[in-house]
């Protein structure tokens, strides 16, 4: 019997969903698990960096890789599991485009470790104490700790990537297909997002009732709304990322009564997602006059959180331009 | 990795002029950049000028983009309210252009470098006197120079990686002691 291929997970800036994602594959899972030999998945199993570090270069067919990466421990796993693995997998919206640890691209990181470790209001923490790159203890020992970076990045602004698994997190049956092209070796051109190139609307059983024209009067916050179960969101002034996102999803979220938030990222034929989502919609705002735009345009708060929920780092503009790099440690 | 930049020309001190993107609708605004240079009218040359059918092709992304490439400042040019050749196209662009300037200004490039004006095919004068405001206002800001942004962001990655270069490549199968990063 030939040897099975072997396949690694791994997280890195992550909330955990995108592991739970793999083990939601209940029963599924166990047809996979026949068909591949697991040789590193901290989360769930015991095992050690020097495991991986001991294979070939190469010698893992293919690793998952979720979260984003924002500290040099991130860089380093990145950089090994690329050197052992002959393919590697973005895997959800954080290794794919930066995902929900990427809206910190807004602030600079002294901004994020002092909210983090001294004005959040769950702590407690009278010396400023912030975490150190390198220490020593009183008997002695050098201790060091990754840094964080400047900057949250997506898997492929750190090393090559050669598919990407959509989603926060991806859908059992997305992550299935990429497994079984996988295994059966039916991979499309190196680079592509495994989902379907067309937009969400088209896969979204509220299209009929899309309108052709769009004009937006207003827009309403979906927890501030009564929202119809059946009627297309933005037909009801409420913004949904369905047109410039890409479909796969099977609009889970529309089926949840919840608008599309762009998990799944732009169609290939998008770069900016964000940019490209603001043009449709607020073309379509009803007013002609500067103060009455605004008036609606008020309606969404917060742009960069709207349009580029899931996609900052790998946006055109990639974080807020003026932030400062800082190397070490800041001033306070 | 995935990003790349088209003009990372690093500036001189003192030689540095600001660089603006224009986008100009056919129907007037590059008509009337036209007049003005065959009027001889005196103007700062420092935009490059996009012709397009209309102001409502200017698609957001063209603007972030002509950020992302090094313009310190962008100028849309369209035709007056109620003139547009495709009767809506500039209504779309103002709409579209009051919500990417707050955009813009949340993720730090100010309200000044991203222009819009309406200017009709015989102002040709409008054109000069815009132009020359926006090189006066983008010389006050100072340049914008994204990729040279973009490139130092990435510094902070480098050293991690010529670390990893002078790595030997062979004997991964011997028991290496685990280093902790960084
Ligand atoms: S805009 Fe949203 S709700 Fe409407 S059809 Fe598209 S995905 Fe469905
Ligand atoms: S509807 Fe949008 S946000 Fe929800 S899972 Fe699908 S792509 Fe993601
Ligand atoms: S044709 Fe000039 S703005 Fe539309």
């Amino acid at each position: 019997m030939p040897a099975k291929p072997k396949i690694g997970f791994y997280w890195c800036a992550s909330c955990g969903g995108c592991e739970e994602a793999i083990v939601d594959f209940a029963e599924d899972i166990l047809g996979v698990l026949e068909a591949v030999d697991i040789v590193f998945w901290p989360c769930a199993m015991d095992f050690k960096k020097e495991d991986v570090e001991s294979l070939p270069d190469g010698g893992i067919a293919a690793t998952l890789l979720n979260g984003a990466i924002r500290t040099s421990e991130q860089e380093e796993m990145a950089r090994l599991l690329r050197r052992k693995s002959t393919y590697l997998i973005a895997y959800g919206a954080c290794a794919h485009m930066g995902g929900i640890p990427g809206l910190a691209n807004q602030f600079s990181r002294e901004e994020l470790l002092r909210y983090v470790y001294e004005e959040c209001p769950t702590v407690v923490n009278p010396n400023h104490t912030r975490p150190a790159p390198s220490f020593t203890n009183k008997a002695g020992h050098p201790l060091s700790l990754p840094e964080l970076r400047n900057v949250v990045r997506s898997l492929d602004q750190v090393v090559e990537v050669d598919y990407y698994v959509p989603g926060c997190p991806p859908t059992p049956k997305i992550t299935k297909a990429a497994l079984e092209a996988l295994l059966k070796g039916q991979l499309p051109p190196k680079g592509t997002v495994l989902a379907p190139d067309i937009a969400l609307c088209e896969q979204c059983p509220r299209k009929a009732s899309k309108p052709t024209n769009l004009s937006f009067a207003g827009f309403k916050r979906p927890h501030l709304t009564a929202t119809d179960p059946e009627l297309c969101l933005l037909a009801q002034g409420i913004v949904c990322m369905g047109p410039a996102t890409r479909a796969g999803c099977e609009a889970v979220c529309i089926c949840g009564n919840m608008p599309c938030t762009g998990c799944f990222g732009p169609t290939s034929r998008v770069r900016d997602h964000g940019a490209k989502m603001l043009s449709s919609l607020c073309a379509n705002v009803a007013p002609k006059q500067t103060k009455e735009i605004n008036e609606v345009l008020a309606g969404i708060p917060d742009a960069v959180g709207t349009f580029y929920r899931y996609g900052l780092p790998t946006s055109l503009l990639r974080r807020k331009v003026d932030l400062p790099m800082n190397n070490g440690k800041e001033a306070r | 990795m995935s990003h790349s930049s088209l003009s990372t020309t690093s500036e001189k001190p003192g030689t540095w002029e600001p660089k603006i993107a224009a986008f100009f609708c056919n129907w007037c605004t590059y008509t009337a950049a036209d007049l003005a240079g065959v009027s001889r009218l005196k103007y700062a040359p420092n935009a490059r000028v996009i012709r397009l059918m209309c102001s409502g092709r200017v698609d957001p992304q063209f603007v972030v983009d002509a950020f992302a490439k090094g313009a310190d400042g962008v100028l849309i040019g369209g035709c007056h309210p109620g003139d547009c050749h495709y009767v809506e196209g500039n209504y779309k662009t103002l709409r579209r252009f009051e919500m990417l300037q707050r955009m813009l200004k949340d993720l730090g490039i100010e309200e000044a470098r991203l222009r819009l004006e309406w200017i009709s095919a015989s102002e040709g004068e409008k054109v000069k006197t815009v132009i020359n405001e926006m090189v006066a206002a983008l010389t006050a800001l100072g340049p914008l120079n994204l990729p040279q942004r973009f490139s130092t962001w990435d510094e902070e990655m480098d050293k991690l990686e010529e670390a990893a270069q002078q790595q030997p490549q062979a004997d991964h199968n011997e028991k290496t002691e685990v280093v902790h990063a960084s």
